[in-house]
């Protein structure tokens, strides 16, 4: 069961991947190779004893049109190796003729003759699985005590985001539509420490937050803090954002394409073991960074005079400004504090998954989600939000598959604005 | 550089079936968001249920494609009143995120490999259209040129822009009414002052429903045109991005315009394609225009998206009342 759905994310990750990619992909490989044509092609292995795998030789496979015109048909060699050429991109029948397999061998599914697949302007490889199906079968219990890790673990990153999001909005009233692209651009600016600068990757994490922080000060200073004093609304702020999401996105693809990059370092890691647990060493990592910036920054608001500063300005402003807090101050450190902990969210976002222009767009829908969820404009909220969003997306994959896992955190949203519209925390206040 | 190529394709773009597919969401956010005060984030989900209505019934189910044209309408009718029950008593910052997050799971869901026998997961569905093709009364491409700057449409794209054009119209007309009768007029209103409406003995929440659903209706007749367009859907047809180019349409004609969607959405198209056709000749050949370290010509796609991202930004700043507006009738002052 594990398996077969960390099959399907692969597969999933990777059809996301192909169509986030599509565009960049086409304009990069839609040339025709060196070697000339398009190729589906395969290797068939009999994995009875999956340490050996043995090659299937003489096994004919023909490739079809979906409307049925052959194209054309190989046979696997000694390594078990097969190409066809295929004139174009677009659909393609390949069928495995079963009775040429040699005797003792058989597919895994033996309904699984035919597979429908989609050429995209490269060669295409397809997998017909040979032997019995010997994959390891974990129990239920242990599947979800690795699963609530890891949604821990995504947890934490959903909230340094979801707090960034909370802190902006709890001030000045504005929903930022751009905050999932603070999120890539703490990646991003992580990512370019990490291998344009050649800094290591922890001191490439605190460098892209600094840079991160420094974007939420010029963005303030520069656009934000101008507009409200021209006395722009929200709604009018949020459409604004809009429009700076989208620049910021393009802009991102524009000098980074379409291409996934990773770091230097931590890509594959030997996992730690705890009882029937495993957990890659820099996951732990980021759980227990992200949870010691989490209760510091929470610390720091609920306790040090600059904390009561920033709920006196969420409360009311005028009042805040007569009573002697430099209101314009407040907001841009809590914008900088936001994308700062937005940027951190970011980069430690790109130890968990690859990193790429929109990875932070992608993520933005389950923040709001998790703000929601626990309220928005609250600092607790955000956090417990998050956490439970996190804990239910992975552990929803044990019953619904694994690509409708963000469908039931989106579906929530939804319950929880019927039954308790003002979140988990929220204040009882009318928000209609 | 060949600029009558890149003025025939922004003009054929300007008048094409993508200006259609948006100036009718567009319609449909001016009924939300300009006459009502919605913010309606979900406008791509409204589309995708109406277009997948109509090819599912047709494809998956082999049923008549008229019936199946009453099938996307009631589809789009049930989301609306899915989305408004929970969220139109909120705050216009609460329907936004639930639209938006709406109309994203409903991407989802229609992509998924798990409905992929009803809805075709990543690809989509094809081969729904052909009724519609088959009435198609023109016997020839249509062709119109002035010196090296001409119009061309294919026999199907000629059937498909005529009824798109038809559609707006008549889109227009019902929106020109309705907003100057009386139930307009308490529309309106309710974008300036939801209490003072209420103190009237108006149901808001019914006027703000029925808004949502009239406009998630248009929203359908846009998601009808993709389909009808390309003869295919597919997922990616109906992303978040959807949603936000209709708004930027919306806000460059002019919210709360009968007409402002319309002329929003050929400059829109207009710019796009000319500002794509601009930069792809400029980075084009061995000695292009634009130096390579500046910009390739992978990137000269994405140059008009970088721009309208902009654009937009200093459109809702100088100017958010678009060109048609009118400043003081714009619900963005916030609540």
């Amino acid at each position: 069961m594990r398996v077969r759905n960390s099959a399907i994310l692969l597969l999933l990750v990777g059809s996301l991947f192909a169509l986030l990619g599509f565009t960049a992909a086409q304009a990069e490989t839609m040339v025709p190779t060196e070697h000339g044509g398009l190729h589906i092609n395969g290797t068939l292995r009999d994995e009875t004893d999956p340490k050996t795998p043995k090659p299937v030789e003489g096994v004919d496979v023909t490739v079809s049109t979906p409307e049925g015109d052959p194209v054309g048909e190989a046979t696997s060699d000694a390594e078990g190796k097969f190409s066809v050429d295929v004139p174009e991109a677009g659909p393609y029948v390949v069928e495995i003729d079963d009775k040429t397999l040699p005797d003792g061998t058989f597919l895994r599914d033996k309904k699984q003759l035919k597979l429908t697949v989609n050429v995209l302007g490269f060669d295409r490889s397809v997998l017909f699985p040979i032997g019995p199906d010997n994959r390891e079968v974990t129990s239920k219990f242990t599947q979800s005590l690795t699963l609530a890790a890891n949604g821990v673990l995504f947890g934490v990153i959903l909230a340094l985001g979801a707090l960034g999001l909370n802190l902006i909005y709890g001030t000045t009233g504005l929903t930022n539509f751009a905050h999932g692209e603070l999120i890539t651009f703490g990646a991003l600016s992580t990512y370019m420490f990490n291998t344009h600068a050649n800094l290591p990757v922890i001191p490439a994490v605190v460098c892209g937050v600094l840079v991160s922080a420094a974007f939420g000060w010029v963005q303030d200073k520069g656009f934000w803090q101008p507009l409200r004093k021209r006395g722009t609304g929200v709604i009018a702020m949020m459409i604004v954002s809009i429009g700076m999401s989208i620049f910021l996105r393009y802009s991102y693809q524009y000098f980074f394409g379409g291409a996934t990059f990773s770091y230097t370092q931590y890509v594959t890691q030997k996992s730690w073991t705890l009882g029937p647990v495993a957990m890659a060493p820099k996951n732990v990592m980021v759980i227990i960074v992200g949870t010691a910036v989490l209760i510091v920054v929470a610390i720091v608001l609920a306790k040090t005079r600059l904390g009561k500063a920033t709920r006196a300005v969420a409360d009311n402003p005028a009042l805040a400004a007569s009573s002697g807090i430099n209101v314009d101050r407040v907001i841009t450190l809590v914008w900088v504090l936001g994308t700062g902990l937005a940027g951190l969210s970011g980069a430690l976002l790109g130890l968990r998954q690859q990193i790429d222009f929109q990875m932070g767009f992608l993520l933005l829908l389950l923040v709001f989600t998790a703000v929601t969820l626990g309220g928005l404009g609250t600092i607790w909220g955000a956090m417990i939000g998050s956490m439970i969003i996190g804990l239910f997306i992975e552990l929803s994959t044990l019953v619904v598959p694994a690509e409708l896992k963000n469908v039931g955190a989106l579906g929530i949203l939804i319950l929880v604005l019927l039954i308790r519209p003002q979140g988990l925390l929220g204040r009882a206040q009318r928000v209609g | 550089m060949d600029w009558g190529a890149i003025l025939s394709n922004a003009i054929r773009s300007g008048v094409g079936p993508d200006a259609i597919v948006y100036a009718l969401a567009a319609i449909g956010l001016n009924v939300h968001f300009g006459y009502t005060g919605l913010l309606n984030f979900g406008q791509a989900g409204f589309m995708a249920v109406a277009a997948y209505g109509l090819a599912a019934t047709v494809a998956t189910f082999g049923l008549s494609f008229w019936l199946a044209l009453l099938v996307g309408l009631l589809a789009t009718v049930l989301l609306a009143l899915l989305l408004g029950i929970p969220t139109l008593r909120l705050r216009a910052d609460y329907l936004a995120i639930t639209t938006i997050a709406a109309a994203e799971l409903i991407r989802l869901l229609l992509g998924s490999v798990t409905l992929k026998e009803y809805f075709g997961a990543r690809d989509g569905l094809q081969q729904f259209a052909s009724t519609f093709y088959a009435l198609n009364p023109f016997d020839g491409r249509f062709h119109l040129s002035l010196g090296s700057v001409g119009v061309n449409f294919s026999r199907n794209d000629t059937w498909v822009v005529f009824v798109g054009w038809m559609l707006v119209v008549v889109s227009c007309l019902i929106v020109w009414a309705l907003m100057r009768s009386p139930w307009g007029r308490v529309l309106r209103s309710i974008r300036e002052d939801e209490d003072a409406v209420r103190s009237l003995g108006k149901n808001v929440f019914g006027y703000k429903m029925q808004a949502l659903i009239l406009g998630g209706l248009f929203g359908a007749l846009a998601g009808f045109m993709v389909g009808i367009k390309q003869a295919a859907i597919a997922p990616t047809d109906f992303a978040t991005d959807t949603t936000f180019f209709a708004y930027t349409i919306l806000l460059l004609g002019g919210a709360a315009r009968v007409l402002g969607p319309v002329v929003g959405s050929i400059i829109f198209w207009f710019l796009i394609q000319f500002l794509g056709g601009f930069f792809t000749q400029a980075t084009r050949g061995d000695n292009p225009l634009m130096p390579t370290w500046l910009m390739t010509d992978q990137q000269a796609s994405l140059v008009r998206f970088i721009i309208m991202g902009l654009a937009l930004m200093l459109l809702m700043v100088f100017r958010p009342q678009g060109i048609f507006g009118d400043r003081r009738e714009i619900a963005i002052d916030g609540r």
